[in-house]
């Protein structure tokens, strides 16, 4: 895991804390053990720890957290470990009974709650009768989890649709406890700017917890900078459109759960090298992460530079394979050996890339994709955005996948400020009398979020030219703005931390009203023994020590392309800050609409019997 | 100076020497009394000698408990109301124990303020308490009583007072001789004297008859004592025989004929060298070394002994003594005629302060063990009472300092600090007078806690200053308690007392002010616990608290302000057990984060109440979401239908119109769906409009989609690529030709090119080549693979743009195509 500690935050230490902490709540008893995953935790978990490690420490078995009765094990403790859902309580509980019913010989039931425990649950527990079977009630507080050196996640999918919908913020709880242990961790945070209304409330939360560890706070220089909250209603529209880096295209076409993704096994079958006659059925799985050096280098590209780097590539691969006929001296040859198994390892990860490369390919060089494409463009651009787009209308007609047609559908409302109410009238009708009438709920969620709505105040084009969102000149290969990854968009909330860091926000005050929630600056104070020492003028260090570290929280969600845009400013040679990213959530706008949506699947049966 | 070996008694090898600590404040002779003292300077208790009190007066007086410091200042007296005391104690948390003969134990503070009461079980209850130890284990405080029945039991932490019973010693008809509580390794044993018989009670009920080694014949052992460190142990025979040996018997130090046949009052160690007897008839001390040296100390006032871990207390009726062996060290730097270099450094720096050349001498003397000599110093610097002789010693070991390169000044500092601790909890006022090996052994945190317990907050707190230990282990600690005290004081305003803890506190990291608070609520002072409350800034604390308070709403706006969820949810659901549905509703309605907590609580446990609770709220729009959703739960069509309409009642009070309509729509849409199900016996439900009319349409059921169409309003352009769609999937190609000719197209005939590829037909797909638009002509010929007439229309409209897109379109098998764009775009590029 060595891939997380390579930032200028050492995130390694973080996973290192929480590996402490889970191997602590599973030695708290004694004896076999089986653990009962709830399988929204399975995942991330899996990044912290992996099965050898906790089979060292008694765990003999892993089952999901399913209804029903667990299965047939011989341990001596059952431990549920789950995140705080009251449906989920239901199940546990279920699983228990069972198991008591059973009459197997006893097991001790133990439960520990990620990331924290709740009386909620507990209360639920004792409603279901069931709190007394259990002998262990704890908390395992992994919250931020990491998933790149500079990447952190809640991996908390409902919590854009909780927030936003439900106006129930316990995920912004937890996020401010995050923040709470990052910072107990790395220093507290000396400044802090936000946008938008869940930023207020989570800087409000960790200013208040502070003041309540009042006194016993870590005494350790800040590696932090900077902290900026962000709302992903401050910025809706850019998860809306299609991502272009490589990273965020395999996103769109696969999904990438938890660092990992499933692809067709076919094209990966012959680079196994043996000549295994049967092809695979089962998906391959394929792990992501800077760990492997050629994707480290590609995953932030355009997807259009990504080729000629997997050729260039290829070439001098071939070209160090060729080497071994200069060789003459026995000492050459040695020293080939040598290199043999890292390049075996590059050409093999070389391999990969371009099959994946060449899957998302068949994708980008479909028309439909690049119909799509020019429509979102157009929108962006503010063009054609007034009236229902007959390229929308096409789609609705071929019943082209729903969410493809609402994702288009918000970024035009998103560019025109909202529909007139004919136009949007018009477009859910269309979609009800199409798609079925069920959605009239996803609809009225997305105006909730103010995805869909009417017109309002004509902001957008203010927004988008003082925030320069549109770049004609984009150059993909050697990009010179973040706008590279969407091929001439550059994402608004990127572009607010860019203008954050230099020249400030004084610069944009008109802009920053125009955008919804309020904005906000506090600065926390800390001790003058911790404080960095500026730099002075005269000193030669190099720049990299005196760019600040930025840690840059979506609230909602975040996007690999708009990953790719922080890290494309970090590199920047005079770029004036190194980014580290925390969100709620990597999405895109498949995965996030999806969290909007309500999903109501009609009761089978034939409802014709009387 | 006077001559620090002046009042050193030798004893054998080593001396001994007796300090006088205090002047003893009280007017109190201790005859008419029984004494418990607390160890480690701790405090004194008296109760009177009821023995004594009936000789002189008759009648039923109640005796009087006093409690005074080690200085004799009194503490507190009070009239003792209960049963009849057997012996008082002190619990190592400085808690007054008295024991009654029934076993009941009697906790109180050590200002005299009732804490709790515990009893010793009925066995004891039922057979009387004769005798009682208070015996001091690892970290707690142990009771053991002899009961009439000569059993003993014994509990072996006042805090978790479980009784056991130890064995029975056979055959004892009479109280034992003498006994004595042996703690050691964790167990706790009983040595039991059956007069020359001895039994080693453990604690598993079990006993071992012991062997001691003694010299002459005994008859019985009648009294003995155990060390402080319980490895010693001292017998005193009938006849006056003196045994000393370890606590397992299995060593004999010495042994000594006092030629005493009365018993001593007291038997006690003084450290862990020399065991002191007093008779209290002959008001004399006799102190025996374990080399049968001796030493005689008489009194002429009655006096009581208190074991220390380094010497012996001697508290009399006017003074107060501490009588120890003067340690190694002390003894090295001032024994006349000592060459040590701590003495020679000693001299050295008395002689500098004279201003005598001689000091030069005494430390070109020791030159080269001249560290050695500092340490000396410092280390008898704290061994010393006296602040003069303290400085002395430290003024000596700093001189030496200046000789040497590279001391680490961390042992001078800290024994600096120290000894000004010390010093400061001497004092006659405080009263602790602790030597420096005492607190070594008794810790620093112990004895800020103590100084808390004697409510001497500022004292304590400028010692925590001083030794800047981290608020919150230190100062804030001590304000608490300070605080929680404060209280208590029935007397004073809440409002009075609020304002001084908040003056005080603050917001000084660390306090506890829920702590604070749960102290007032338990005196039942509810008004002054909100208070308090409302300075506490950790809402986990503060809100369970106000909940017990029963100021529900309150905690419930305290949760909000945290932000924690979790806590709002048991506040929320609190309320709602303890309150009328009715009134719950009301209160949550004014606060909007509990009120959006409680929705998303039903949402997740009972939709039925959720619905509910938005109809009462007039909130119709979500009202409706709910039906819709109920809708899709309900299995019979006629529900589903009724579930619609409500959702549609909804939607219009709401003035939601669109979603009305389509509501309504879609019940249209149900029963057409049910009338042609009948009708047609295929299946439709579950279908949206779309779906239906392409099912109809791939049915040939034409007339009844027009219908649909209509009834319905679908625009004519999506209608229309239904149809196609549907025709092509159908794979009637026949019909799909009519009906492009039907009337002119309103999605142009790129869509009829695009169904027929998609189902395969490329034959069909040519069909309608010539109808396309002309800027769609060539990539429809892509489309359908006629590569070379695409590149000719292209050609034909200048479209270098398009006869590259063609060209790309081009594979290895259209060589002759590639040559022929090639061809053309040189062309167009030359008539540019």
């Amino acid at each position: 895991m060595s891939h997380l500690s390579s930032g200028r935050v050492n995130l390694g230490i973080l996973r290192e804390t929480y590996r402490r902490e889970l191997l602590e709540c599973i030695d708290k008893c004694t004896g076999s053990k089986a653990l009962v995953w709830d399988e929204a935790l399975t995942g991330p978990v899996g990044l912290i720890a992996e099965y050898p490690l906790l089979k060292e420490h008694e765990v003999d078995k892993m089952f999901p957290l399913s209804s029903g009765r667990l299965p047939q094990s011989s341990v001596q403790n059952i431990i549920f470990i789950t995140r705080p859902k009251l449906a989920l309580m239901n199940v546990i509980a279920e699983n228990v009974r069972k198991e008591d019913q059973s009459g197997s010989f006893r097991k001790e039931f133990h439960v520990v709650f990620v990331p924290k425990k709740s009386l909620l649950c507990e209360r639920k527990l004792k409603e279901l009768g069931v709190y007394g079977n259990f002998n262990i009630i704890d908390e395992f507080s992994m919250e931020l989890i990491p998933v790149e050196s500079d990447v952190l996640t809640l991996e908390s999918e409902s919590s854009f649709k909780e927030c936003i919908l439900e106006n129930d913020s316990t995920s912004m709880y937890y996020a401010a406890k995050a923040l709470m242990t990052l910072q107990s961790l790395y220093g507290i945070i000396p400044s802090i700017h936000g946008k938008g209304e869940l930023s207020r409330h989570v800087c409000d939360m960790i200013l208040r917890m502070r003041r309540e560890m009042a006194g016993s706070e870590p005494q350790i220089t800040p590696q932090i900078d900077t902290l900026f909250l962000v709302d992903r209603t401050v910025d809706p529209l850019t998860p809306l459109l299609t991502q272009l880096t490589y990273e965020g295209l395999i996103d769109e076409t696969f999904g990438i759960n938890n660092t990992t993704i499933k692809v067709p096994p076919e094209k990966f079958a012959k680079q196994e090298g043996q000549a295994m006659a049967e092809v695979p059925t089962e998906p391959k799985k394929i792990r992501l992460n800077s760990a492997e050096e050629l994707f480290a280098e590609i995953r932030d590209k355009n997807f259009n530079a990504v080729g000629p780097v997997l050729s260039r590539k290829a070439k001098l691969i071939s070209a160090q394979y060729n080497e071994r006929h200069q060789a003459k001296s026995v000492s050459q040859m040695k020293e080939f050996v040598s290199k043999l198994p890292h390049m075996q390892q590059a050409k093999q990860s070389l391999s990969t890339h371009t099959s994946i490369a060449e899957l998302v390919k068949e994708v980008t060089d479909d028309d439909q994709f690049m119909e799509n494409l020019r429509a979102q463009q157009d929108f962006v651009n503010g063009l054609e955005t007034d009236k229902a787009h007959p390229y929308i209308d096409d789609c609705i007609a071929k019943e082209e996948p729903l969410i493809k047609v609402l994702r288009l559908m918000c970024v035009q409302c998103y560019c025109n400020n909202g529909f007139k109410p004919k136009v949007l009238e018009y477009y859910k009708r269309e979609i009800i009398q199409t798609y079925g009438y069920q959605h009239i709920l996803t609809l009225n969620n997305l105006e909730k979020a103010g995805l869909l709505r009417q017109q309002g105040q004509r902001t957008y084009p203010v927004i988008k030219k003082s925030l320069r969102l549109v770049v004609d000149e984009v150059n993909e290969q050697n990009p010179n703005d973040i706008a590279y990854v969407f091929s001439g968009y550059a994402p608004l909330s990127v572009r607010l931390a860019q203008i954050l860091t230099r020249p400030g926000w004084r610069s944009i005050t008109e802009v920053l009203q125009m955008l919804p929630g309020s904005t906000f600056e506090e600065i926390q104070q800390i001790p003058v023994g911790l404080r960095k020492r500026k730099a002075s003028i005269t000193s030669t260090h190099s720049n990299t020590m005196d760019q600040k570290v930025v840690l840059i929280f979506f609230l909602g969600g975040v996007t690999y392309a708009e990953i790719a845009a922080l890290r494309f400013l970090s590199q920047q040679e005079d770029g004036p800050a190194d980014y580290i990213i925390a969100t709620t959530k990597l999405i895109n706008g498949k995965t996030w609409l999806e969290a909007i949506m309500e999903n109501v699947v009609p009761e089978e049966g034939n409802p014709f019997l009387m | 100076m006077a001559l620090a070996t002046a009042d050193w008694n030798p004893l054998g090898e080593v001396f001994y020497r007796k300090t006088e600590l205090y002047q003893m404040e009280w007017m109190q002779d201790l005859y008419k009394y029984n004494v418990a003292t607390a160890p480690y300077g701790g405090p004194i208790a008296l109760i009177q000698d009821e023995s004594k009190l009936v000789a002189k007066v008759q009648g039923n007086i109640k005796p009087t408990v006093y409690i005074y410091s080690a200085a004799g200042r009194e503490i507190t007296r009070f009239t003792w109301n209960s049963g009849h005391v057997i012996q008082l104690g002190w619990s190592n948390t400085e808690d007054l124990l008295c024991v009654q003969d029934d076993g009941g134990v009697l906790v109180y503070d050590i200002f005299g303020n009732f804490k709790r009461t515990f009893s010793l079980g009925t066995e004891v209850k039922d057979t009387k308490v004769l005798e009682v130890k208070i015996f001091q284990t690892a970290n707690t405080t142990g009771i053991a009583v002899l009961t009439s029945t000569y059993r003993i039991f014994v509990c072996n932490n006042i805090e978790d007072p479980r009784v056991r019973r130890l064995a029975e010693v056979p055959g004892l008809q009479a109280p034992p001789s003498s006994w004595a509580i042996i703690n050691q390794d964790r167990q706790t044993r009983a040595l039991v004297a059956k007069e020359n018989e001895l039994f080693l009670l453990d604690h598993g009920g079990q006993y071992q008859q012991q062997t001691v080694d003694v010299s002459i014949p005994v008859e019985s052992f009648i009294e003995m004592s155990v060390s402080f460190n319980n490895k010693y142990l001292a017998l005193f025979t009938n006849t006056g025989l003196l045994w000393i040996g370890s606590a397992d018997l299995q060593k004999v130090y010495c042994e000594f004929n006092t030629k005493s046949a009365v018993r001593p009052t007291q038997l006690c160690w003084c450290g862990t060298g020399s065991i002191v007897s007093y008779w209290a008839e002959l008001n004399l001390l006799l102190m025996v070394g374990p080399s049968k040296d001796w030493v005689k100390y008489s009194y002429d006032t009655p006096v009581t002994l208190v074991q220390e871990i380094d010497g012996l207390r001697i508290i009399g009726n006017d003074t107060h003594e501490f009588l120890q062996r003067v340690p190694p060290v002390v003894e090295e730097i001032f024994k006349i005629g000592s060459m040590a270099p701590g003495a020679m450094l000693y001299e050295a720096s008395r002689e500098f302060g004279k201003g005598s050349q001689r000091a030069d001498e005494y430390i070109r003397m020791i030159k080269d063990k001249l560290d050695l000599a500092v340490e000396q110093c410092i280390e008898g610097a704290g061994y010393e009472y006296e602040p003069k002789s303290q400085k002395a010693l430290l003024r000596a070991a700093s001189f030496g300092k200046c000789f040497l390169t590279d001391v680490r000044p961390e042992t001078f500092v800290n024994m600096c600090q120290m000894l000004r601790v010390l010093n400061a909890v001497r004092d006659y006022t405080v009263g602790l007078p602790l030597t420096y090996t005492q607190l070594q052994s008794l810790t620093l945190p112990v004895l800020i806690d103590r100084l808390v317990v004697r409510r001497h907050y500022p004292l304590a707190v400028r010692i925590c200053q001083y030794l800047k230990i981290p608020e919150a282990d230190g100062a804030s600690r001590i304000m608490a308690h300070w605080a929680c005290y404060k209280v208590e004081q029935t007397g004073v305003e809440d409002e009075a007392i609020a304002r001084s803890i908040s003056q005080k506190l603050g917001d000084t990291p660390g306090v506890s002010y829920s702590e604070i608070a749960n102290k007032a609520l338990d005196v039942g002072r509810p008004e002054l616990a909100t208070r308090l409350l409302d300075y506490e800034p950790r809402a986990a604390e503060q809100v369970p608290l106000l909940m017990k308070m029963k100021k529900e709403q309150l905690a419930l706006s305290k949760a909000i302000e945290s932000g924690d969820t979790d806590l709002m949810y048991m506040v929320i659901l609190n309320l709602k057990e303890k309150m009328s549905l009715g009134d719950f509703y009301m209160t949550i309605r004014n606060m909007p984060v509990a009120h959006a907590l409680y929705l998303q609580y039903c949402r997740q446990e009972n939709l039925k109440n959720l619905q509910d609770l938005y109809y009462q709220e007039d909130n119709f729009q979500e009202e409706g979401d709910c039906r819709v959703k109920e809708c899709y739960t309900e299995e019979r069509l006629e529900s589903r239908i009724d579930c619609l309409m409500a959702a549609m009642e909804c939607y219009n009070k709401a003035r939601n119109e669109w979603a009305a309509k389509v509501t309504e729509e879609q019940v249209k849409l149900l029963k057409y769906q049910r009338k042609m199900e009948e009708e047609l016996n295929k299946p439709y439900l579950n279908l949206s409009l779309h779906r239906t009319m392409y099912q109809l349409v791939k049915e040939n059921n034409h007339k009844l989609a027009e219908t649909l169409k209509k009834e319905f309003k679908v625009p004519d352009r999506r209608f229309w690529w239904l149809k196609i769609r549907a025709l092509a999937e159908a794979g009637d190609w026949m019909e799909l030709d009519r009906f492009s000719k039907t009337k002119k197209s309103p999605i142009g005939y790129e869509p009829f090119i695009e169904v027929c590829m998609e189902n395969h037909n490329r034959f069909e797909a040519t069909k309608y080549l010539t109808r396309v638009a002309p800027e769609n002509k060539v990539k429809c010929h892509v489309r359908v693979g006629q590569l070379k007439e695409a590149a000719e229309i292209a050609f034909q409209q200048r479209n270098e743009e398009e006869l590259n897109f063609v060209l790309s379109k081009c594979g290895p098998m259209h060589k002759d195509v590639v040559t022929q764009i090639t061809g053309m775009k040189s062309q167009l590029g030359a008539k540019r």
